[in-house]
This record gives C-alpha cells, structure tokens and sequence, in this order.
C-alpha cells in the first residue's frame, strides 16, 4: 500500500526460535518470526495542551515479541502507546515530539502518509469498538473497504481473520448478525479481528481486556501468544498478573517517564529501581 | 435490635410532601395539555365539515358569490415550495453540520459559524420573510412575487434548525467509533460516508423532517415572497399559494363559506405536519444512539 513503509532492512536472517529471551542484548539478531516490524522510541515527548505526559522515552519493541506497559493511572502509558501509530495526534490541542522508527522509517518524518502508518500499526481499544451499523462479517471487512482495498478474496480474508482471532468457529452461521449482539470478549475478539484484517505490521493494545471478565480476558492473552509470532505486539495493562502471563518484556512507566524496562521475570522479581519493586508488590498506584 | 429500628418508617410529612409534589407535577401537565387538546378540538369539529373531495381537487376561484372553490393550488403550492427548500436545506445543513462536527472541532472559525447559526436560530421568521422581500422581490430590478423566493425564506428559516438538530445527531456518534476507523488506517472522508453518516442517519431523518414541518407551517416568510390566494400556478416562478396563506387571508373574509375553508386547510396543514412527525418519530425509533 505504501512503498515507504514497506522497506524491510536486515530483517531477512533466519528466525530463530521463539525464546531468545535469553540472549540479554539480542536486539540486533533477533527478528523473530515472520516480517514484523521492530519499534524503536527515540527522545519521545507527548503533550495536552500546556501539559506534559510523555517526558522523553526511549525504548525498544522487538519484533514478534509482546511488550506490556505498567504504570498506574495517568502515567503516559497509554498516551505513548497512541504516539507510536500517530493517534495521539488526532486528540485537539495534542502533540508530539521525537522520534517512532519503525524499522528504519520515522513515522513523524514529514513525507509520511499518516493514514499508511495506521494501516501498518494496527490498535485495539480499551472498551470493545464494533460498528454498530454493521454485521460481523462487515465489520471485518470494514478495515478493508475503509482503507480502499478490494478484491474477490474479501470473504477468505474475513475468514482468516477472525480464524485468527479465534472466534470464526463461534460465528461463523451467524456472520450476517449484527457485531454489537456479541458478548464483549467476542466483540473484543471480533475488533481484533477487524485489525489482523488488515495485516498490519505492529498492534497496539490499549487495555483490551479491562471491560472484559476473567474467562474472556483469558482467550484474549491466549489470542496474544499466538498473534506474537506474526506481530509486534504492545500492550497497555493496569494489570501486572497479565503482563506477566503475557509479556515478554515490560515497562514500567511513572509520571511521563520510563522508570525501568527489562524482561518481564526481571521487572517482577528483582527490579533495579526501588519504585519499580514499590510499584509490582503493590506498595502504591 | 429488630429491622424497624435500623430503618424507621417513612415519616408523614415526607409522604404528605411528596403527595402533594406529584400532584402540582400532574396539574401542570394537564394544564399544559389542555390548549392543545382545544385546538385539535376546534380544528376537526370547525373543519372537517369542509373536507370533501372537491375541496381538494379545485383551486380557489376568489369569486364573491358562488363557489369559493377548494384548496388544490395552496396545497400543491406548500408541497412544491416546502420540497424545493427540503431539497437544498437539507443536504446543506447536514454538510455544515459535518464540517463542525468532523473537520472543524476546536477551530476559531467553526466556533463562529456555530454563532451565527445559533443567533439565526432565534431570528423571527418575518425577519426572513421582510429580508428575501427588499432583495429578491423588489431588489436587483424588482422581478416581483415567486414560489421560489418563498423557498429561499423558508430556506433560511429552516437551514440552523436543520444544522443544529444534526450537529447534535452526530456529536452522538461515539467518538470511539471514529477512533476504531482511524486506527485502521481510513481517510477522514471515508470515515464520515461508511461510519458516522450510517450511524446518524436514522437521526439525521427526524430531525431534518421536524425542521421540514416547521417550515410547512410558516406564514410571514410567505406573505412577501409567495403571496397570492386565487392563482392556480404550479409553477415555482410565478406567483404560488400556499396553506398558511390561504388561511391568513380565509380567516379574515366576512363570508362563512371562507372562514370554514380557512378551517378546513388549518386541519390539513396540521395533519401534513402531524404525518411528518409520524414519519421523523418512526426514523427516530431506529435511531441507535439516544
């Protein structure tokens, strides 16, 4: 769709297994499965107006790997996460300065389409978003249609999709019900779908599972472990059980900055900063 | 300790307080509901006595003896001009009401405009009617009454009512459903036609529908653009009839025969209007955000 974004560099060596975790600085040899993209914040700042919410941010999202952000409430988290595919932005009176690589592309730089980098980045909402104008099959395809794609193989990338997504076998006799008669973690799953359709690159998750209940938050993180072998995958969690279960690395962020970021065993049991450890044993936030 | 003691009785005086809230509460709807229930009273008891077929299929002659002649002229005339001015208001006014809502949030410029709209919202409608008389019926070489001149007054009479009701329907559309649209990666424009129209249109029926039966009833911006009782024109650049004209000038004539056709085309013009509502109230049930 856009040749820009489309520029994979030295992510051609062969894949190694799923766990490299293990080889502390592997940054630079660890693409891990498919074409997914590495995500590089550089010097990032994010602001409301006069207010500062995100204070110069460095990290790093490894390709086919699960990356969570923990902080409590109002710490920039999920404002950072809105910064990587420029929807932060879209919020009036909010802007932001440094840099998002993608790969080796800025996606700030002034030649890129913003509309192509969401295509690339792909999110999913904290509160399950279907159309409600539209059926199950259509909202799947509504990725497609709305960013002008067509093609005879609508019906076959629905399919994949919400195979993928994990809910083809709930709905498939019903694909022309409306999306909003599904429960919520259908809906969430179904959203999921909705972005997987597309074939983004890299997917945000913005608390997809705190308007969920414990069951339906479980085939959500289990949906994550297997969409991490394709995808980038960052996810925004106020729940520190689920980053553990999920991610491969976590962050951990306080008041606009990054206090630490390791792997997520690290962050968990032997932080290096105190307020991390002050942070995961439940000391405050 | 019994239950009782935890949590006592509801006290007399808080029953009798409450009792008599409820009950000015009901007087004052009943009161408010009196006078329209009058009016619907006069209207069929006065007019329907006038209703006929012939009262609909033939055009007020303005003859003094004999046949006063029907209505046919004035209601085809409020049907052609209220469809004209539906046919431009609408799409403008929701194109408006699109921008601000879509593309203008937070600028300076889009503040203003919803201002003005709001100021002309307010502006009486004579005002209009008084306005479309100094520049398109005595202005520009005075080209003198027409149908279409009565649209524009209409028009500008109807154009903030129809903005407003849809800034309103759109502002309903949750805006995580444009956030869900966005992050996929979809232009502005296709957000606007596949998702927020969809989404508002079953509101954006009814209120343009109420703006429409609003304009339907209107007499002052016709009595200057419009007016003339006895034409049988069909056509928007001639002189052209209407129902609240006709009543405005029925009513006041000293024969019986023409006052009761002034009822009778009162209670077709609030029957038009009343079937719009239906219609704008049917739309409005479907209506998924509310």
């Amino acid at each position: 769709m856009n040749p820009e974004l489309d520029t994979t560099t030295a992510d051609t060596a062969p894949a190694p297994g799923r766990f490299e975790r293990t080889a502390e600085r592997g940054e630079a040899t660890a693409p891990a499965a498919t074409g997914a993209k590495r995500v590089q914040l550089k010097g990032l700042h994010a602001y409301y107006g006069d207010e500062h919410a995100v204070k110069g941010v460095d990290l790093d999202f490894e390709p086919g790997k699960v990356t969570a952000m923990i902080g409590p409430s109002g710490c920039g988290k999920s404002t950072l996460v809105r910064c990587i595919n420029r929807m932060h932005e879209e919020i009036v009176g909010a802007r932001a300065e440094g840099e998002v690589l993608l790969d080796d592309l800025d996606v700030y730089a002034s030649e890129v389409d913003v509309v192509a980098v969401r295509r690339v980045i792909g999110m999913v909402f904290q509160k399950p978003n279907p159309f409600p104008t539209m059926s199950i099959f259509d909202n799947v395809a509504a990725g497609l249609r709305l960013t002008g794609a067509r093609g005879s193989s609508l019906t076959e990338r629905v399919e994949r999709s919400l195979r993928g997504a994990g809910l083809w076998e709930e709905v498939k006799d019903r694909l022309r019900s409306p999306g909003i008669g599904l429960s919520g973690g259908q809906q969430q799953r179904l959203c999921i779908a909705r972005t997987i359709a597309v074939e983004p690159e890299v997917i945000l998750m913005d608390e997809p599972c705190s308007a969920l209940d414990p069951v339906a938050t479980l085939k959500i993180e289990e949906l994550i472990s297997e969409l991490k072998l394709r995808y980038t995958i960052v996810i925004v969690t106020h729940n520190m059980q689920q980053a553990a279960r999920v991610a491969d690395k976590t962050a951990f962020m306080l008041s606009g900055e990054m206090v630490e970021f390791g792997p997520t065993n690290t962050i968990f049991t032997k932080p290096d900063d105190p307020r991390t450890e002050q942070y995961v044993t439940g000391k405050f936030g | 300790m019994g239950a009782a003691a935890i949590i006592p009785p509801l006290s007399s005086r808080r029953r009798r307080t409450d009792r008599a809230a409820r009950g000015l509460l009901a007087v004052g709807t009943l009161l408010a509901v009196i006078p329209l229930v009058l009016v619907l009273y006069y209207l069929i008891e006065k007019g329907a006595g006038a209703i006929s077929w012939h009262f609909f299929s033939s055009d007020p002659t303005g003859s003094f003896l004999g046949d006063p002649g029907g209505i046919r002229s004035a209601l085809l005339g409020t049907i052609e001009m209220v469809a004209l001015v539906t046919a431009v208001a609408v799409p403008v006014g929701t194109g408006v009401a699109l921008y601000l809502v879509e593309y203008g949030r937070g600028s300076r410029f889009a503040g203003v405009v919803r201002y003005f709209v709001d100021v002309m919202t307010g502006v009486p409608s004579i005002v209009f009617g008084l306005f479309v008389y100094i520049t398109l019926v005595i202005g520009f070489g005075g080209s003198g009454y027409a149908g279409w001149k009565g649209s524009v007054a209409l028009g500008l009479l109807m154009l903030p009512v129809v903005i407003r009701s849809s800034e309103v329907v759109l502002l309903l559309v949750p805006d995580s459903l444009r956030e869900a649209a966005l992050a996929l990666g979809a232009p502005r424009w296709r957000i606007v036609a596949r998702i927020v129209l969809p989404s508002a249109l079953p509101g954006l029926i009814t209120g343009s529908l109420l703006a429409v039966a609003r304009a339907a009833g209107e007499t002052a911006p016709l009595l200057f653009t419009s007016a003339v009782v006895f034409g049988t024109t069909f056509s928007l650049n001639g002189r052209m009839n209407s129902l609240p004209i006709q009543i405005f000038n029925d009513v006041g004539q000293a024969q019986d025969r023409l006052v009761e056709r002034a009822w009778g085309s009162a209670l077709t013009l609030v029957a038009l209007v009343l079937l719009l509502t239906l219609i704008a109230r049917l739309f409005a049930r479907r209506s998924r955000f509310s």
